[in-house]
């Protein structure tokens, strides 16, 4: 069947069989392999992606089920060269080893900040349960989401400016 | 890599064009929704639909979570999210939020419906053990119109529901009465895992007397576990520790768990009992302070 989903603002249009899932079709369409394959079972978190602003995860989603409605992946994160704070953050608190884990966790992240910019230490701990990370211990991620959460007013005006 | 068998594939514009659509198609088409069961079996081949019919679209006539004066009624196609979400459910039945908070992760959650879960119909699923608890009535649509199921009817086994070949689950019904409280308890390995067991009380006190009760457990048996021995034995009966020790007991009794690598049988059974007590008391707790 013909699809033609709109990925980080972009329409991508291409014949795809519908049992393609969504982590197939972006990683192989558009190229863009930000967006981690992981444990194919919705358990790793490492596929997650925003729909329409809410975050899911790509490898238990059907492409198909993605035309009309607005997929955002790692890759928007960054604007014209300016890391996103999440992204910062992460740099700034040492957040990833391998990094496998942190395209996931970064639009994880995304998603918590855009709907609870200030979120507690726990708040963050439940937003990230749907993700495994085999390196960091967590620590740093969820320090990293907290440096986000405290620098990203500064960061978006400074952009806006 | 895991991907599902070939399908064909089409997105319902109307609850009346499912209907149509799987009489059209026959027993072999499914529907689909989150997907967070439904997409994992077909990966494995336990499920190899011909035609998947993706009802997302119809949030606006299967989405809602309503007062319905003397009833709560859910839209199949509410997710996760919004049941955790929902001040109104958290009013009449916190055992909701209580389940929802520990029901998959906050991901899986923005995706994954009540009906989709109630039709999945697996035992170790926590809504399946709360919709039993409070008593809720399942909505079904066919091509012969709908009908009203009770929960004790709904599970007919193992991953098998009332809901026919042809018909959709449209909607979860649940019955207010005054002096109800309700609570979940769950234990699991680690966030986000099906539970070891879980324990679903759903309790309405009339004048310091246990007017109605309903107790139900996940993961302890072949479908959830209704223990209607345990709910004889109190109704009519003044709340109290020591009944809810004596339901605990028929509680550990009256499942069936199975042995894997989430417990020993007897370790289950264990469990089963302490969180049976552990819901009746914060039910309890709950009714009461609703009356006061």
């Amino acid at each position: 069947m013909h699809m033609t989903i709109n990925i980080n603002g972009q329409q991508v249009s291409r014949d795809a069989e519908p049992r393609t899932l969504l982590v197939h079709f972006i990683r192989d369409t558009p190229g863009l392999t930000g967006t981690h394959w992981g444990c194919d079972t919705s358990n790793c978190g490492a596929c997650v992606v925003m729909m329409d602003g809410k975050a899911i995860k790509s490898c238990t989603t059907l492409a198909a089920m993605c035309e009309g409605h607005e997929i955002r992946t790692v890759e928007s994160l960054e604007r014209n060269g300016q890391l996103d704070p999440v992204q910062q953050g992460f740099h700034e608190k040492h957040a990833l080893q391998c990094g496998f884990c942190t395209p996931g966790m970064l639009m994880t992240a995304r998603a918590l900040l855009d709907e609870n910019p200030n979120p507690t230490e726990a708040e963050i701990r439940t937003a990230i349960s749907g993700g495994i990370c085999r390196c960091t211990g967590y620590k740093n991620i969820v320090a990293a989401i907290q440096w986000a959460a405290e620098n990203q007013a500064g960061a978006r005006q400074e952009v806006q400016a | 890599m895991q991907t599902p068998a070939s399908f064909e594939y089409e997105r319902a514009t109307s609850v009346d064009g499912v209907i149509a659509s799987l009489a059209r198609l026959g027993p072999e088409a499914r529907v689909i929704a989150g997907g967070h069961s439904l997409l994992p079996m077909m990966k494995l081949r336990l499920a190899e639909p011909s035609h998947l019919i993706d009802i997302n679209d119809l949030a606006p006539e299967l989405s809602y979570i309503r007062d319905e004066g003397g009833e709560i009624a859910i839209g199949a196609l509410t997710r996760h999210v919004d049941l955790l979400g929902s001040d109104l459910l958290a009013e009449h039945f916190p055992v909701f939020r209580d389940a929802e908070e520990v029901i998959a992760d906050p991901v899986v959650r923005n995706r994954g419906t009540i009906g989709g879960s109630l039709c999945q119909a697996d035992a170790a699923e926590d809504l399946s053990a709360v919709c039993t608890a409070v008593k809720a009535k399942v909505v079904i649509r066919g091509p012969q119109g709908q009908r009203t199921v009770a929960m004790d009817e709904f599970h007919v086994g193992p991953y098998v529901t009332a809901v026919a070949d042809g018909e959709l689950l449209t909607e979860v019904r649940l019955p207010l009465f005054p002096g109800a409280g309700s609570a979940h308890e769950k234990v699991e390995r680690r966030a986000g895992d099906w539970a070891i067991a879980a324990a679903s009380a759903a309790i309405w006190v009339d004048r310091s007397t246990i007017h109605d009760v309903g107790i139900a457990l996940a993961a302890v048996g072949l479908t959830t576990v209704h223990l209607k021995r345990a709910e004889e034995l109190l109704r009519g009966k003044p709340p109290s520790e020591e009944l809810f020790e004596q339901a605990a007991a028929i509680a550990s009794e009256d499942c069936s768990p199975m042995p894997d690598g989430r417990g020993p049988e007897d370790y289950k059974r264990h469990l089963a009992g302490v969180l049976t007590k552990r819901a009746l008391s914060r039910a309890t707790a709950r009714a009461l302070k609703q009356e006061a």
